[in-house]
């Protein structure tokens, strides 16, 4: 067990964090400091190719499909330095941590071909089309219909809370190909091009004013025989696949967004005098305390290279940094007092603080409730037995 | 950079578990706390047959040479059994003098620490008066002081190591609320004091191995909070379900589960940042003893809810848990004093 890094690891870092000050002092000083993912998307698609251009874009990926083979080590400290650095988040960040790494583990040698140099190059956008409006929690039970028609999956249906949809340019979505099928059984897994006439997306406004969600609907909408991963009727076991790929790495780089945020709060504390009241005192040090549990949580779950059995250690991180920030976002409203009930600015778009206190209600719901991790928990880490389920 | 056990490591996880399992049984801690808190029985097997009694002490002293990870290991091992133990003592007595004492103390007292032969305590407070080395005042609260041979006994600029039985020293129990780790008063009265060759690592590795110690002792509790209500909602039976098969009981165990796993990576982080001397380890050990303790104390109190009556009983464990659970919050300074520290770190001092 060992936390330090190496000379040659801190000497990345040093070329890490030199590149991408720099690219945020010069070219793409606009997009610095960014909070929200939809702002300024154009730029951030600019911005993909950059990184893709110096190689920088997925390195953790095999050098052959773009990447620099880099070590477990390598993508903690690009993810830090990322962070630190002020970058904003990745507009791929579905097709560089999901969409990637599924097609690299299921895919063929075709699709690997076809897909991943252009989502490592930044010139593939994609989204995620799992949850409709009668499958949210209950993922399984979703009703969007894919047929094999003529050569072409034909596929009609409706999904919701589909991230960044607008500004993709594919999605992968599961849908029910086998007529009669319930639960998990006769799903498929298909991958979609979204510029075409039968894909219809509206965007959802949020609780901040923002529009990240949006609602996505199937009229006939097709895609290529071959545009499946895995066989018909493997959906599930795909997507549940993928969705253990959302506990990687980039974990650690949303976590250094996390302590700017709490640096903010931090500041404001400091300018505030609020930093003198002993409870807002204990209610700091815990989210300090809690954001370094984080890092060291997640470095455990990396070093973790056991994967015969489930690592219920890691089941708990979702919930867990979902809870801290929601609590964060209390806390800064706590340390800003009244002033954080009003803004300067007409247009209902909010500073840090107020904006996280509002998004972070979403962190607890999306990408499975708090109340479905502590099932998975239970179920799943703890082998506690299933609650009895409802006849769908 | 890698945050996984070695072999090595494993290999000790395993075998202080299964020792300890074996050893610091319920019937044993129990026949313990109707005398002195003290399970001499497996102290001697530990010190003597396991040999891991001086984790952190060089091998020339009778250790085992190695680091605090380790050493968490052993103490996250018997905080799991509750076992009625003078862990802390030794680990504290032990780094003190390894890090402060003179040559001369180091040998006397070091090997004999480590076979069990003599117990150590370690009390330390800024009231008691010295005048050269005549020692008046007193120490409360010195966890097992009342099986305690030797004890090292701190002022925040000097440290003394006084045996028991030196003319003036008297020492007092009163009844313990966790009866494995009973508390007992020092009083001096113009007693003699050998001085340590150098206070301040003595300090230092007091304060590590105490925080460390104590905060991977409330890991190993937790976890045994949270293992053994587990198996008990797979057997108790109510309206015809296993109870852990309602939300209500599964969500309270997972919410158990998520402060632990926490807490696990406070206690390896800590353990990690003293051995590899990273600018963080006043933070991390700080963090550790404040988030285990309130995660112990959490999960033990969960623990007797979740068992309903039978939890609230003597004869079940579950008392032993919560008992030793508060007991670590207070003991050496609580989650509200630790957590100032680190709001010290970031906000600077309170104006």
């Amino acid at each position: 067990m060992k936390l330090g890094f190496s000379k040659a690891e801190e000497d990345f870092r040093a070329e890490c964090a030199d590149w991408l000050t720099g690219q945020m002092a010069g070219e793409f000083s606009d997009i610095k400091g960014i909070a929200t993912l939809t702002a300024k998307a154009e730029r951030r698609k600019e911005w993909e190719q950059q990184l893709a251009a110096h190689k920088w874009s997925c390195i953790g990926w095999p050098t052959e499909w773009g990447g620099r083979g880099a070590s477990l080590a390598e993508q903690v400290i690009f993810a830090e330095e990322y962070a630190r650095a002020g970058v904003p988040g990745r507009v791929n960040h579905i097709g560089i941590e999901l969409a990637g790494p599924t097609i690299l583990t299921f895919g063929t040698d075709e699709q690997k071909k076809r897909f991943l140099p252009d989502i490592a190059a930044g010139k593939t956008i994609f989204c995620q089309g799992f949850s409709e409006p009668n499958a949210g929690s209950d993922l399984a039970s979703v009703r969007t219909k894919a047929r094999l028609e003529g050569g072409k999956w034909v596929v009609n249906g409706q999904k919701i809370w589909t991230s960044l949809a607008h500004i993709s340019d594919w999605i992968f979505v599961i849908a029910r190909s086998e007529e009669g099928t319930k639960g998990p059984k006769g799903l498929t897994f298909l991958m979609m091009p979204i510029d075409q006439p039968g894909i219809e997306i509206r965007g959802i406004k949020q609780i901040n004013g923002d529009a990240e969600f949006n609602e996505t609907f199937f009229t006939d909408a097709t895609c290529a025989e071959d545009s499946l991963i895995g066989a018909p009727g493997e959906g599930w076991r795909i997507a549940m696949g993928l969705l253990a790929f959302e506990r990687g790495v980039s974990t650690l780089g949303q976590q250094m967004g996390f302590r700017n945020e709490l640096d903010e709060i931090i500041a404001a504390a400091k300018a505030n005098g609020s930093a003198n009241d002993p409870l807002i005192r204990q209610r700091i040090a815990k989210a300090e305390i809690g954001l370094h549990l984080m890092r060291y949580g997640a470095l455990r779950m990396l070093s973790n290279t056991d994967h015969s059995k489930v690592d219920g250690a890691a089941l708990t991180y979702k919930i867990q940094w979902a809870s801290w920030r929601r609590s964060l976002g209390e806390l800064g409203m706590d340390v800003l007092g009244q002033a954080g009930e009003v803004t300067d600015n007409p247009d209902y778009d909010w500073g840090t603080l107020p904006n996280l206190f509002l998004y972070s209600r979403s962190d607890t719901i999306y990408g499975g409730t708090n109340q479905i991790q502590r099932n998975l928990i239970a179920e799943r880490a703890l082998g506690m037995p299933r609650e009895p389920r409802g006849d769908t | 950079m890698d945050f996984s056990f070695t072999d090595e490591q494993r290999m000790i996880a395993e075998t202080a578990q299964s020792f300890f399992a074996e050893n610091a049984t319920s019937k044993r801690t129990r026949e313990a706390m109707a005398t002195d808190g003290f399970d001499r029985e497996t102290w001697q097997s530990f010190c003597q047959e396991l040999g891991l009694g001086g984790i952190i002490i060089p091998e020339e002293y009778g250790g085992a040479g190695l680091g605090n990870v380790e050493l968490a290991i052993i103490a996250e091992a018997a905080g799991a059994q509750v076992a009625a133990l003078p862990l802390l003592n030794l680990a504290i007595s032990s780094a003190m003098i390894a890090a402060g004492g003179t040559e001369a103390q180091k040998q006397k007292w070091l090997p004999r620490l480590i076979s069990g032969e003599v117990i150590g305590a370690a009390a330390g407070n800024d009231t008691v008066k010295y005048d050269g080395h005549k020692l008046n005042g007193s120490f409360e609260f010195v966890p097992h002081g009342n099986v305690t041979d030797i004890f090292v006994l701190a002022h925040p600029d000097q440290a003394w190591i006084v045996e028991k039985g030196a003319p003036g020293l008297s020492v007092e129990t009163a009844t313990t609320m966790d009866q494995t780790r009973p508390l007992s008063t020092v009083i001096l009265d113009n007693v003699e004091g050998e001085p340590f060759a150098d206070f301040l690592p003595a300090m230092h590795a007091s304060q590590s191995a105490a925080w460390l110690c104590l905060a991977a002792e409330a890991l190993g509790g937790a976890q045994a909070c949270l293992d053994r209500t587990v198996e008990y909602s797979k057997e108790r039976v109510q309206f015809g379900r296993a109870i852990g098969s309602f939300q209500a009981y599964k969500h309270r165990a997972a919410d158990m589960m998520i402060e632990i796993e926490q807490a696990r990576s406070a206690v390896y982080w800590a353990a990690c940042a003293v051995d590899e001397g990273s600018d963080d380890v006043k933070l991390a050990l700080h963090a550790a003893k404040a988030f285990c303790s309130d995660t112990f104390f959490k999960c033990a109190g969960d623990m007797i809810q979740l068992h309903g009556g039978i939890g609230f009983t003597w004869e079940h464990d579950a008392h032993l848990f919560f008992k030793r659970a508060r007991s670590i919050q207070t003991l050496l300074l609580d989650g509200n004093w630790h957590r100032e520290q680190v709001a010290t770190m970031i906000l600077g001092e309170a104006a």
